[in-house]
């Protein structure tokens, strides 16, 4: 019985493991390829099946004069909209949730769990919906096209996911905790920055992986609130597809535009394991 | 110079959580809060700390008005029944924390917490992460923290009640000696507790809390001798006193048919009916004793617990050996008659073997 448990789990992770990872090792060996050796036959192995070519990757960096897309700068452009509007969402977002979860508000008949389920509201619109008014929104105060109107969009995208996730964490930080600050000598900043934050580090993260995948991968809004002045990555990588496919660039561009994540994933899941608050209450 | 509350009310909803809650708490002396769960006892603490503010009353410490200094301005320490200590410190940073808070210098600092280290016995543990501590670890790390700051007011609220049985008892005997030894004299001690024995043995002033409101105060003997209503006895005994429904003669002390001598300190009373109150341990088996029906018999520890029953009445008798009954036994008892308790049908008080009220 254990035995076929063992065997049955091991199959299952190999075979989701290669389900996970080939799309990537084809997206890799792709990259490498070019015209003749995409759309002859099927190849697998660089040198045996076939010659591989720098070609995919230096398009990426060359400037359109010269016959490249340079998604440098849009790259660039997607990181810093990303990081902005996640950092800005986090702040934001743990001093809303630390409030909502510690303070009781009441304005007519809105209580906490109203202001928390406004906040959490914004995500279940379907994005479309939100699309004209943001339109009209950016235009009006002229930041349609430009750096700071995505980042503006962004926080109304990001930060419930970060109020979310902190008011859920701080319900689970013990009041207590706060309490013993305070009387330790801590006043309610200080116990908030001195010892609640701290112990919040695992929460933080996770929001903060959250907002930062969420944010990279956005396209919709990209596409819809940029023209010509200002491009992010995944617009880019999609308008690379024109009349001829360029397979080598388009899974170039594809690996670049996921290594960010894929970094983020490792470094967070080295905290996450870390980090817990078993010790504050047993 | 005292910490006195006047009149202190809480009533944050339906309930009243502080009632009308008075006290005048001296330097260098040890108080007991005694109350079942949900009796007002961590509120009144929190009152004092400064984490809740009352409704109504005052509470003024060194004749200055405590309500208008805010917690972090009070110098006070508080154990909680959880173990509360910051997780993302170590045993030393968590004891340091208040005394740096205070920017203390770094040599007083040391000094406090090796003693407080000491006091609570956890010298060699100044690097070990509070996660990798047991409960009662986790506890001594708290009150090393409370008593480290040195703070005139020292709040323990149930500090004992989420350890297992045994470290209950060893942490209680060292309560007792670090209370004695490692507070000064310019510390008021405040301690609450559901457990009657706990208080017995901490042999402070008493508090006797119920429903937000206060049933007696007085010493600890004071409490247990003549608890001045049912109620009382009821809390301040474990098991809880047993009432016994009845009524007295010239002759007899009758309930449930059965008849007993009145005894000596009974001679004055009034004959009418009255609650007669006996402990647990009054109650011996007895071949020649009257018959009750057991219901539940439990064993803890050396000892076993008979909840007996005859008419309409419940009692518990405490044997002090390990027996096994079946459930629907009947067995003989014997009650103590020298032991009896009177009280009026208001549950007040008439008549205790300790000579209370008239005895």
């Amino acid at each position: 019985m254990s035995k076929l448990y063992t065997f049955l789990k091991y199959f299952f992770i190999t075979f989701w493991t290669v389900f996970v990872v080939a799309p990537f090792l084809w997206a890799v060996s792709t990259s490498f390829k070019d015209f003749q050796s995409v759309n002859s036959k099927v190849t697998y192995i660089p040198w045996l099946d076939f010659e591989p070519t720098l070609e995919g990757w230096r398009v990426l960096i060359k400037s359109p004069a010269k016959g490249g897309v340079d998604i440098v700068e849009p790259y660039f452009n997607s990181i810093f909209v990303t990081c902005t509007a996640s950092l800005i969402s986090i702040v934001l977002g743990t001093l809303a949730a630390y409030a909502l979860s510690r303070f009781t508000f009441k304005a007519g008949f809105v209580r906490n769990n109203d202001i928390t389920f406004f906040f959490i509201s914004q995500r279940i619109m379907p994005p479309i919906v939100l699309s004209i008014p943001f339109f009209i929104f950016l235009s009006t105060i002229g930041l349609l096209d430009s750096l700071l109107g995505l980042v503006v969009v962004y926080i109304v995208l990001l930060m419930p996911i970060a109020v979310w996730i902190m008011v859920d964490f701080f319900n689970r930080v013990p009041k207590e905790l706060d309490e013993t600050a305070l009387i330790d000598g801590c006043n309610p900043y200080q116990a908030f920055y001195k010892v609640v934050l701290p112990n919040s580090i695992p929460g933080l993260i996770v929001a903060g992986m959250f907002c930062i995948i969420f944010g990279w991968i956005d396209f919709f809004f990209a596409f819809i609130l940029t023209f010509t002045e200002v491009q992010l990555l995944p617009v880019k990588v999609v308008a690379l597809n024109s009349s001829i496919t360029p397979w080598w660039s388009l899974s170039a561009s594809a690996l670049v535009s996921v290594a960010p994540l894929i970094i983020v994933a490792f470094i967070v899941e080295r905290y996450l394991s870390k980090g817990n608050l078993s010790g504050a209450l047993k | 110079m005292n910490l006195i509350g006047e009149k202190i009310s809480y009533k944050p909803d339906e309930q009243f959580h502080l009632n009308d809650v008075s006290f005048n708490f001296k330097k260098g002396n040890l108080y007991t809060i005694l109350g079942r769960t949900l009796s007002g006892k961590t509120t009144l603490l929190k009152t004092i700390a400064g984490l809740l503010n009352p409704d109504k009353g005052s509470i003024s410490f060194e004749e200055k008005d405590f309500i208008k200094i805010p917690v972090w301005e009070r110098n006070v320490a508080m154990v909680y029944q959880q173990f509360i200590n910051y997780p993302h410190l170590n045993v030393y940073e968590n004891i340091t924390f208040p005394l740096e808070q205070r920017k203390l210098s770094p040599e007083q600092i040391k000094k406090d917490v090796d003693e407080a280290l000491k006091t609570v016995g956890l010298v060699g543990f100044e690097n070990r992460k509070i996660q990798e501590l047991s409960g009662g670890q986790q506890q001594r790390v708290a009150l090393a923290r409370s008593l480290a700051k040195k703070a005139k007011i020292l709040l323990l609220d149930e500090p004992l009640v989420n350890l297992d049985y045994k470290l209950r008892e060893q942490l209680r005997e060292e309560f007792k000696r670090i209370f004695s030894e490692g507070l000064s004299q310019d510390t008021i001690l405040i301690y609450s507790t559901t457990d009657p024995q706990e208080v017995m043995e901490l042999n402070g002033e008493v508090i006797v809390l119920d429903e937000g409101k206060v049933l007696q105060k007085g010493p600890a003997k004071e409490i247990f001798e003549n608890p001045s209503n049912l109620k009382v006895a009821e809390i301040s005994n474990d098991p809880p006193m047993n009432v016994l429904k009845g009524s007295k003669n010239s002759k007899n002390l009758n309930f449930e048919n059965i008849s007993l001598e009145i005894p000596n300190h009974f001679k004055n009373l009034e004959d009418r009916d009255y609650n007669f109150g006996i402990r647990a341990s009054e109650i011996k088996l007895d071949e020649n004793g009257e018959e009750f029906e057991i219901e539940l018999a439990e064993i803890s520890g050396s000892e076993t617990l008979l909840h007996l029953k005859r008419g309409n009445s419940k009692i518990i008798a405490l044997i002090e050996e390990v027996m096994n009954f079946k459930i629907h036994e009947k067995v003989k008892i014997n009650f103590n008659a020298n032991k009896f308790y009177a009280f009026g049908e208001d549950e007040k008080l008439v008549s205790s073997p300790y000579g209370g009220t008239n005895g």
